[in-house]
Parts: C-alpha cells; structure tokens; sequence
C-alpha cells in the first residue's frame, strides 16, 4: 500500500519537473507585438498647393511663366469643337456625290445617319476619347497604302489648280472608302486640320523642290537615327521591377523644337496608365518619360526640321528585362 | 453659303494633303537603357524644436527624422533597384525641402526621385508624413501619412520604403516583413538551436524557444502571425505550431511517428508537411480548423518538402521516384503527378513563388550547392547563386527575392564553421549577407505586416 503510493507520488513529481523543465512556454511571457499604424491618405494632384520654401518661390514662379508661355503658343483653345457638327454634315454632303460617281461605296443615307448620330456623342466627349481615335487611327495605316496616297498628292501638286479640284474629289472618294465605316474618325481627322490649319496654310501652299524632296525621303538616315538612339540609351534607366512575359512596349510621341528640346509629350496608349493590373506599364512610361526629359535637348539633325519635328519613340523594355 | 463650301473643300484637302506628311511620321525604336539603380534622394525628414527636443526626450534619439531616412535609404539601396544618393551632396537643408522642394537642386545632383517629409510629435503619438517627387518632372507622384506610437518608428521607416518601392517599380514592397530563422550557437556537434524573429533588416531581433531542444525549418504562415516547425521536443522530431502572438504551442496532428518539413497552405487553414514511417515517407495535410489528416501521396520512395501554388490548386514537392532526387509538381489532391526537373545533379527544397510564375529550388549537383529557380513548367532553369553549401529559400512576399542561409567549411582544426542568411533576388547580381546576432540557417519570410 505506501510502496503504491509512494510510487505514485514519485511519479505525479516525476511528471510536473519534467513538465516545468521541458516546457519553457507555460512560464514564458509572449512577445510584444508592433502596435498599428493608421495610415492616412493625402490627395494629391498635378499641381501642388504645397507652400513653396521662400528662396526657392521667386525662382519656380519664373519658370512657370515661361512654361505658361509655351504652352500657350503651342497648345489650340479647345472651343475649336464646337463648330465640328456643321463641318462633318458639309462634308458628308460632299461625299455623298463623291460616292454617287465611285458606285463601290454603300448607299448614301445609311452613311449619313451613320455619321450624324456618333456626331452628337462626339462633341462632349473629353480629349482621351479623341486620343484613342487618333491613335487607332494610326495604326490602321499601312506604309502600302502611305506610298500610294504620296504618289497622288504628287501628281496633284504637279497638275494645275483646274485640276486640283478633280483630284481633290478623288481624294475624298478615296478616303470617303477607307474611313466612312468607322464615322468618329472623321471627328477626330477633322479636329486634328483644325488644329493644325494654321501651319498648312502656310507651308503647302507653295511646295518648293527641297521639300518635295523631303516628302519623298521622309526618315531619319542611319547614322541620325543612331545618334538619336545613343543619347535616349543613356539616358533611360529601365526600371529594374518590371514583370517579363509582359507587353513592355511605350510609345511616346514627341513635338520638338529645332534646337531639340521637348515641347510636348505624349504617352500614345494612355489609357493603360492606369488599368489595374497594369500598374508596371505606368511605372514604365514614368521612365521613358524621364528618360526624354533628362536627355532634353535630344540629339537631332541639323537640317531638315520638318521632317522630325514631330517624333515617335517607341521605348521597348523586352529585350532587356525578358532575355 | 457656296463660297462658305469650297472653302471647306479647299481646307479639306489641304488637311488631307498635311495628313500624308504626318503618315510617315519618323519612329524611333529604342530597345535599350542602362540598368543602372534609380538614383533617389531621400531628404532627411523635418522636425521643429518643440517635436525635436520631445521626441530626444522620450526615445533618447537625437534626430528621428534623420533616422527614419537612413532606414528608407537602407531599404532601397538593399533591393538594389536603387541608389539612394549620399546625403552630403544635398544643395537643400530639410526644413526648406519639405516644403516645396526646387528639383533644379535635386536634378543638379543627378537624382530621379525624391522622398522628403515631416515628423510632428502630437498627443504623445508620432505623426509622419511623406511625399515622393518626381525631380525631372517637377511633380508629387504620392503622399501619404501615418500615426503611431512613437517607439513604432522603424516600421514607418520600413512602411515609407514599401509604398516608395511599390509607386516606382509598380510591383509590392517587402520591407514591412519580418524573417524567422534558426539561431545558431555553439562548437559544430553541440550545437545550441533557438527560434528567432527579426524585421526584415535585422533590427528588433528576438527569441522565440531557450534553445532546450533541436528546432527545424521554421516557417510562417502567410495569413496571420503563426509559425510552424520542427522540433525534436523529448527526441521525437514532430511538427508543431507556434502562435506568436500568444506564444502557445501544440503539436499538429498525431502521427505514429516522425513528422518534418512543414508549410503552410496559402490560405493558413492547412498545414502540409511529410510523414515517415518504415523508411517511407509520404506527404500529408492537416486541417487546422477541424484537424482532419489527409494523405496526399502515395508511393513506396521518399517524398518530401511539399510547398503549395499561391493558388492553392497545385503542391510542388521532391521525390526520389525516379532513382535521384527530382523536382515535381502535382494537384493538390494528389493527383497527375508530373516531374518537372531534369537537369544533372540532384534537386531539392522546391519552394512555389508567391507570384506563381517560378519554382526555386537547391541543386546540388558536383558536390556544389546551388540556389536556383525554374518555371513551373520546369523550363528556363536559372541558377542564381553557387557555393560549398547553401540550401532552404524562401520567397520574399512579392516573389522578387529570395534568402536562403550558406555555411563555410570547418578547417582542420575544426574551427571556421559559420552559418549566415544571405539574400539574393531573381537578376542574380544583388546578393547580401544578412545580418544576424548569431549563426542563423532556416530562414523563413513572412508576409506584408501592413494590409
């Protein structure tokens, strides 16, 4: 009987050292833990109301003026739009008798009801909208198509001005074949001759023989385009994050000055700047941009500023970040 | 009217004439950059007096501000996607900064970006706010606040560095994270092993277990602030789990013998790990919810080292199937198992990529240690690092990079052996020692603290 309890209690004893010593954990204080943090957004926007540090005010203030100055030579009021219904109707009019002697193009009403009812969307619609326009635009063009429309316009400036009105409504049938499907585009060409009316008028009107020229060897020659392609290699820090098996492709469309310098930037496929999902690409284009900036002015030919005045970088991170 | 419509005929054709000029508008393609760091300044941040002299008081730290920025700096020069630039080629003192910064100064010195801010000791409770610039665009691309207790301040630091990381690389940080590893001392045959926890940088380093026992692979779970490991708790090596917060621990599952190589599932409710018995070993799951066991495979060769898809659909796992040790992927009920690595050498530690798109593995192949990575497919192998000996990576939380621990070779005498955590991301180019108190092997990345 005291053997058995003995043993019992030897054992019970036996049990609670072990357990004391072996499981540090019961007596062991848990850790303390970060407390949170509240995290509070604050908006922000393109210009900042934040108060400028005082020596730095006078300095920035200067700057900006001369910003507003350029931005104000270069970029057209945009009251321009409202006179575009009137224009599309006139010229859908126009097109109708066009058509009437082409015969390949459908019936002239279906096209006008066509036109007139993405015409009243388009009025109100925000400048991105007609971004993607032009953009689509663009891309629908191919260079086959480009040679033949030179070739005609060609012909037509060495015809006299008789003949110019032929070929003029030529021209709008051809067109008139290619476009009329697809009724907002003309919206967008149409905002596109406003605004860059000012200059046609000036510079079409005569075509001297250097220029004609131009118009046929349109494109940099190698050893420009190399130097180009150098400098924006320099410059450009493709950011190191980005995820491969993507499409990392930016297209940036540039406006220059003869001197070089950047007077306007413009990211072509805008709209995936901020798709979720999509954050990289806007971190992308963030570069390139920067990369055009920090390389400002860009190395380009000396002569011959008609021809690159207006300039497409298409900035390709694939090969560099895919291998 | 008539004269109105030719004219409008007349513009027409002029447009369509110029349209031509602008068809054959010049692209340039450029196909290449440097990749070089992004060269960012991070501005020590602001404080006034009253702040300045509260906040010396309260954490004996002479300029918190300033401390802040050396831990945002330290943050992003480690990812080695930038290069924060030294802070004596600053042109504007921080009190003027924090206002509007002029970028001519900051692009003089060459910087991209800019970080600057304001610290505002308020209530007894610490307010940081923060604002990236864009230098060579003169523009905010973000600001934010946070409000803590002011002893809470390296986690702002290390929060700052993640939203900083995640606005210019458009992927997540994964500086808000702390590592758990084996800490490791002693002579090479009595070895004493604890449990440790750190931040990710090293800092705020603590003890989990005494070291009484042999403790194992720990590894966290994805969701919340648990751990499981092995421990040779009384010479039975099993799997248990550790819930940090609390600090109670409890065996998981009640297996006839040994468990080892634990994981958790992406979801935290399951934990896969592999069962031996008899000289086999298979793999299996437990349900931490209703403490269901299931077996997932089946097969008389050892299979080991399980590690879910971050999908939950798929289990990567080693086996020795074939006659060597190989690499293969199967559903996660068990079934279409498929070998995925067939490179020379022997494969191990498979561990499935947080973003799902690669597997990084141990090759041991020659008598050398690599640290590799595959795609799931088990193409495009890549071997990132190679040494004597190196084993166990682990995915920092956006699957960018990795840490894994080497050990050196003891000399004749015994003596030399050391074992470190190192981490290395995916370019293969941005290996670091990280250190650590002790000798540290086993390291295991936890998921963002913040969201």
């Amino acid at each position: 009987m005291y053997k058995n309890i003995i043993a019992s209690s030897g054992l019970h004893l036996g049990v609670i050292i072990l357990a004391t010593l072996s499981l540090p954990f019961i007596s062991k204080k848990p850790i303390e833990l970060p407390p949170l943090i509240s995290v509070e957004l604050i908006q922000i926007t393109d210009q900042t109301n934040i108060p400028y540090a005082p020596k730095a005010k006078k300095i920035i203030e200067k700057v900006k003026k001369k910003q507003e100055k350029l931005i104000s030579e270069q970029a057209p009021p945009k009251k321009v739009k409202k006179e575009k219904p009137k224009e599309i109707l006139k010229i859908s009019k126009k097109n109708e008798i066009v058509q009437d002697n082409a015969k390949a193009v459908p019936t002239p009403d279906k096209n006008k009801e066509k036109i007139k009812k993405p015409k009243e969307e388009a009025i109100p619609l925000p400048d991105k909208k007609t971004d993607e326009v032009k953009r689509k635009e663009e891309t629908k063009q191919n260079p086959s198509k480009e040679k033949k429309l030179q070739k005609k316009i060609k012909k037509i400036q060495e015809e006299q001005k008789p003949k110019l009105e032929d070929a003029k409504v030529k021209q709008v049938s051809e067109f008139e074949k290619k476009e009329i499907f697809d009724p907002q585009n003309i919206a967008a060409l149409i905002d596109k001759s406003k605004e860059e009316m000012g200059e046609t008028t000036k510079k079409s009107d005569k075509i001297t023989q250097s220029q004609d020229k131009n118009m046929e060897f349109s494109g940099l020659t190698l050893s420009e385009e190399d130097a180009l392609k150098a400098q924006i290699f320099s410059c450009w820090s493709i950011p190191l994050g980005l995820p491969y098996n993507e499409n990392l492709l930016v297209r940036i469309k540039l406006k220059l000055k003869p001197d070089g310098s950047v007077i306007k930037t413009e990211v072509l496929d805008h709209a995936r700047m901020n798709k979720p999902g999509e954050s990289f690409y806007k971190v992308l284009a963030e570069s390139a941009i920067r990369a055009i900036q920090l390389c400002q002015p860009l190395r380009v030919p000396t002569k011959g500023y008609e021809r690159w005045k207006d300039l497409q970088l298409n900035f390709d991170a694939r090969e560099m970040i895919g291998g | 009217m008539e004269v109105n419509e030719k004219n409008t005929l007349f513009y027409f054709c002029l447009f369509l004439i110029f349209q031509t000029k602008s068809f054959s508008l010049i692209e340039v393609d450029i196909t290449r950059g440097n990749l070089d760091p992004l060269p960012v300044a991070v501005s020590p941040l602001f404080s006034d007096e009253q702040t300045h002299s509260d906040l010396k008081k309260k954490l004996n730290i002479n300029d918190l501000g300033l401390e802040i920025s050396k831990v945002v700096e330290n943050n992003l020069r480690q990812s080695g996607l930038f290069n924060p630039l030294n802070k004596d080629a600053f042109l504007q003192k921080p009190d003027i900064a924090h206002l509007k910064p002029r970028f001519e100064d900051w692009a003089l010195i060459k910087s991209q970006a800019l970080i600057t801010g304001k610290v505002i000791l308020k209530d007894d409770k610490l307010r940081v706010e923060f604002r990236l610039w864009d230098v060579l665009a003169g523009k905010e691309m973000l600001a934010l606040a946070f409000t803590t207790v002011p002893k809470n301040w390296r986690r702002i630091g290390h929060i700052i560095s993640d939203k900083v990381y995640e606005r210019l690389t458009g992927e997540k940080g994964y500086f808000d994270t702390r590592i758990i590893y084996v800490s490791e001392e002693g002579p090479k045959t009595q070895r004493i092993k604890k449990l440790a926890i750190m931040d990710q940088d090293g800092f705020n380093n603590k003890y989990l277990t005494l070291g009484n026992e042999l403790v194992l692979t720990p590894r966290f779970s994805p969701t919340n602030q648990m751990v499981t490991y092995l421990s040779y708790f009384r010479n039975l090596p099993r799997v248990y789990l550790l819930d940090i917060e609390t600090g109670i621990q409890e065996v998981v599952g009640d297996f006839p013998g040994m468990t080892f190589a634990p994981r958790f599932s992406p979801d935290g409710n399951k934990v896969i790990m592999s069962f031996a018995k008899d000289g086999n070993s298979d793999i299996y799951t437990m349900d931490l919810e209703n403490r269901i066991v299931e077996r997932i495979t089946n097969h008389p060769s050892i299979d080991t080292s399980p590690s879910y898809s971050p999908d939950g659909k798929y289990i990567t796992f080693n086996s020795d199937r074939s006659g060597y040790q190989q690499i293969y992927v199967m559903k996660s009920d068990g079934s279409k198992v498929k070998r995925i690595s067939f490179g020379n050498g022997l494969y191990g530690t498979p561990v499935w990529s947080p973003r799902g798109d690669l597997i990084a593995f141990t090759k041991l192949h020659k008598g050398r240690f690599y640290i590799g990575v595959m795609r799931t497919d088990g193409k495009g192998e890549r071997l990132l690092t190679e040494n004597y000996y190196q084993e166990a990576p682990s995915w920092s939380p956006n699957g960018r990079v990795l840490i894994f621990y080497r050990e050196t070779k003891t000399d004749s005498d015994g003596k030399g052996f050391s074992a470190k955590l190192w981490s290395i991301d995916l370019t293969g180019y941005n290996e670091r020692l990280i250190d650590t108190e002790t000798d540290a092997s086993d390291p295991s990345w936890s998921s963002l603290l913040t969201n």
